[in-house]
């Protein structure tokens, strides 16, 4: 057992945890920061998929920002959230949950069983990969090869991405104007 | 050494748990939560099989799109979940059953 595999046991243990806690909790903003923690162990999970700079940016993009905005809907929007909470009392295994936990346990199941008989580890192009030394290795710096991949060989989802990030964002604007004008 | 497998299995964990939180919640802000999970179950499957892939890393940067879409949904989602609480004073999905006129 090498440490990378204790920690990657550790870190995925806490993305789970937390997760769970963030499905169970009935306290909203108690959620939210939950989730906050375990979108750092999914980071930690990158750096261990070798991918530091995917890890980076989710830490910039989802920590800091869609958290934020997560924060922000849930003050804007009254005390009336936190009603609708508290009515929904009852212990986690609640009775008309029954069919959600039924419906996610079955889930599981079946995508497991899928994963372990798919058996990806001997997948054709994962096997060509490593004996072609295509694959990453801890020792490799990714970030200037993604610069310059985003640059040359995606520049075509790269540039629709960004419009459509603008036409999200202009229409995140329209739909959140006080009404009454226009 | 961390197999594809491991990973593979940490995010469907997160995917059932996602969609555990999509079906059941009442509040709008946390069946948000939910879909950032299962977005976040699909970004680890990326990242963990671009390992495979040095010299055009597709992986990690469909990885960043998802990452970046990601963040355009959630905001209009917000704006939606905003413009639902002052036209209802509620955030509930089983409530919300009018249209606008």
């Amino acid at each position: 057992m090498t440490l990378v595999r204790v920690l990657f046991y550790f870190l995925s243990f806490i993305a789970i945890v937390s997760a769970l806690f963030a499905a169970s909790s009935k306290n909203l903003v108690r959620s939210i920061f939950v989730f906050f923690v375990t979108l750092f162990s999914l980071a930690g999970l990158y750096v261990l998929a070798l991918a530091d700079f995917v890890a980076v940016t989710q830490v910039v993009i989802y920590v800091g920002g869609i958290l934020v905005l997560i924060l922000f809907a849930f003050m804007l929007s009254g005390k009336e959230t936190l009603n609708v909470l508290q009515k929904q009392e009852g212990k986690f295994l609640n009775i008309k949950k029954l069919p959600a936990i039924i419906l996610a346990v079955l889930f599981f199941i079946v995508l497991v069983n899928v994963v372990f008989k798919a058996d990806v580890n001997n997948l054709p192009w994962v096997k060509d990969a490593i004996s072609l030394k295509n694959e990453v290795t801890p020792t490799d710096i990714m970030i200037d090869n993604i610069g310059v991949n985003l640059m040359t060989r995606y520049l075509l989802p790269f540039e629709a991405i960004s419009i459509l990030l603008l036409v999200a964002l202009v229409g995140a604007a329209h739909l959140s104007r006080k009404e009454g004008k226009a | 050494m961390i197999t594809l497998t491991d990973f593979l299995v940490v995010s469907v964990a997160l995917f059932c748990i996602g969609l555990y939180m999509v079906v059941s919640k009442r509040n709008a802000i946390q069946i948000l939560i939910g879909i950032e999970l299962i977005l976040n179950a699909a970004i680890l499957n990326l990242v963990a099989f671009g390992k495979y892939d040095k010299v055009n890393n597709s992986g990690q940067i469909f990885a960043l799109f998802a990452i970046v879409l990601a963040a355009a949904t959630t905001a209009v989602a917000l704006a939606i979940i905003l413009n639902v609480y002052r036209r209802y004073k509620t955030i509930d999905p089983n409530e919300i059953n009018k249209l606008k006129d």
